[in-house]
């Protein structure tokens, strides 16, 4: 075990974790569970019922102040003048090259009150480069260690969602947020995920985390929740293409090649990187990237396997995996746009044997109509 | 865990039966958590001890499998391409991965013992 010697964080419900027999990796440097039952039975019950997830390692910053809209709009690559009070938007952090530092979600919590929910890996970096950015009449706050994280996510989120707070509030609309007194003091609840199922993301004080968690899975209890871990987070989000930063994000590769335009706003002002996507907008990029699913049965894609179109290596994989829905192999990788159109037969060199795998749409797992 | 009395077990978790069987325990099985893939050595393919012998994959990683002793795979158990979740649900019996002839009918006694493998595994 090769991280056996880093002292990995812990999150308020490891304890739980522990006691519901969850198995505990190494990921991000955290302590965190991979799965509980299984990956494909936690996946299946996502897909199909309820399932819940501990997402305490994620960050959560505040920022606040007259400037602060202004301000992300130049850091960010959405707009959140298009927020309404108690609305959110996915977003990106960009380098100068207008490179992915970092996705996000970023919530308005009031008229100059916002959230930002960050990756765990990236806390730190993040941070470090808001804080180096500041304006004077901007606050920026760290509050991710006071937080605990729960996604609830599948088809039998919203009849949960009446269930878990008795009638007390109604449900956020999609990608809304609301502050409630669950217990245990404040809770925002966002109508958000990471599974392309209807679902919540709860972050409750750290102290009533072990509270919420067990408030969670016995009011989920009719609705057949499992406790499900990072394994089934990853599998979901694959299926659905929603990429996975430090995978499929880097500092290289810029929000328009990931195929994430929709969340770029280039009419807004300008913005960290802004230059170097409007002329990627005008004068086309190199690679962009795609999804492909193997053809038959084959050992599952992963991360950083070559891949061949005609006997010519076009890029590597950046994401892989096995989709218990569509059982085969899927992945994500960066190609040539010549080679980037759906239907186009690739290569993927899995231990020096080449299988066929066909470029496909986004996302690979239809959603019904 | 399960730990057959009948085996012998090498430390990266293979077992070996006296006819030459090869498979994963349940520790091992347990550990790798579903298997999804099994890619199996080809028939004549001569090994040494501690070689890599053939892959087993599962929702989130592949594992290289050892062959515990050196010889030659003279039988694959192709119900575990089709049915890849045999090695966890069965990983003694109808999750066996390949039998081989071992060069040294004695190797298999440098292999550890039923004791030995319970108290590596804790």
């Amino acid at each position: 075990m090769s991280e056996s010697n880093i002292v990995l964080k812990r999150t308020p419900l490891h304890g739980e974790h522990v006691r519901l027999g969850g198995k505990l990796i190494g990921f991000g440097g955290w302590d965190m569970p991979v799965q509980y039952s299984g990956i494909i039975d936690e996946h299946h019950a996502v897909r199909k019922a309820l399932g819940v997830f501990d997402i305490s390692h994620m960050g959560q910053f505040f920022v606040e102040g007259a400037g602060a809209s202004a301000w992300l709009n130049r850091m960010l690559t959405n707009n959140v003048e298009r927020l309404a009070i108690g609305q959110g938007q996915y977003t990106l952090m960009l380098n100068e090259r207008g490179g992915v530092i970092d996705d996000l979600l970023i919530y308005r919590i009031c008229d100059d009150d916002w959230l930002l929910v960050v990756n765990a890996s990236m806390i730190d970096e993040d941070f470090a480069w808001m804080q180096s950015r500041l304006p004077a009449d901007v606050t920026l706050v760290n509050r991710s260690d006071e937080f605990a994280g729960l996604a609830v996510q599948g088809p039998k989120a919203a009849a949960w969602f009446d269930a878990y707070v008795g009638g007390k509030c109604e449900a956020p609309a999609r990608n809304h947020i609301v502050r409630l007194d669950i217990g245990g003091g404040q809770t925002f609840i966002a109508r958000t995920g990471y599974t392309g199922e209807d679902g919540f993301e709860l972050f409750c004080p750290a102290a009533s985390a072990v509270q919420v968690w067990n408030d969670v899975l016995a009011s989920g209890a009719a609705f057949d929740i499992k406790p499900c871990g990072l394994g089934a987070r990853d599998t979901l989000r694959l299926e659905m293409c929603y990429p996975l930063n430090g995978n499929d994000l880097s500092p290289e590769r810029t929000p328009i090649e990931a195929g994430l335009s929709f969340f770029v706003d280039l009419q807004k002002g300008d913005f960290i990187g802004r230059a170097v996507l409007a002329a990627q907008k005008e004068h086309g990029i190199e690679r962009r990237l795609v999804a492909f699913k193997m053809k038959g049965t084959t050992p599952p894609p992963r991360s950083h396997y070559p891949v061949y179109r005609d006997g010519t290596q076009i890029g590597e994989t950046c994401s892989g995996g096995l989709s218990p829905t569509l059982a085969a192999g899927i992945g994500m990788a960066y190609l040539p746009v010549a080679d980037a159109t759906p239907g186009t037969p690739i290569e993927i060199d899995i231990r020096g044997r080449r299988f066929t795998a066909i470029v496909e749409k986004k996302p690979l797992r239809k959603t019904k109509a | 865990m399960n730990v057959p009395e009948d085996l012998r077990f090498a430390e990266s978790h293979e077992w070996l039966r006296a006819d030459g069987t090869v498979g994963i325990t349940d520790h091992a099985q347990h550990e790798l958590t579903d298997v999804v893939f099994v890619d199996l050595p080809e028939i004549g393919k001569q090994v040494a001890a501690g070689q890599v012998a053939c892959v087993v994959e599962s929702v989130k990683a592949a594992s290289d499998i050892y062959a515990p002793v050196a010889g030659t795979v003279i039988a694959v158990n192709e119900a575990v391409r089709s049915n890849p979740a045999l090695v966890n649900t069965a990983p003694y019996a109808e999750g066996w991965l390949f039998k081989l002839e071992p060069k040294d009918a004695a190797a298999r006694e440098t292999l550890k013992s039923p004791a030995d493998y319970r108290a590596q595994i804790g």
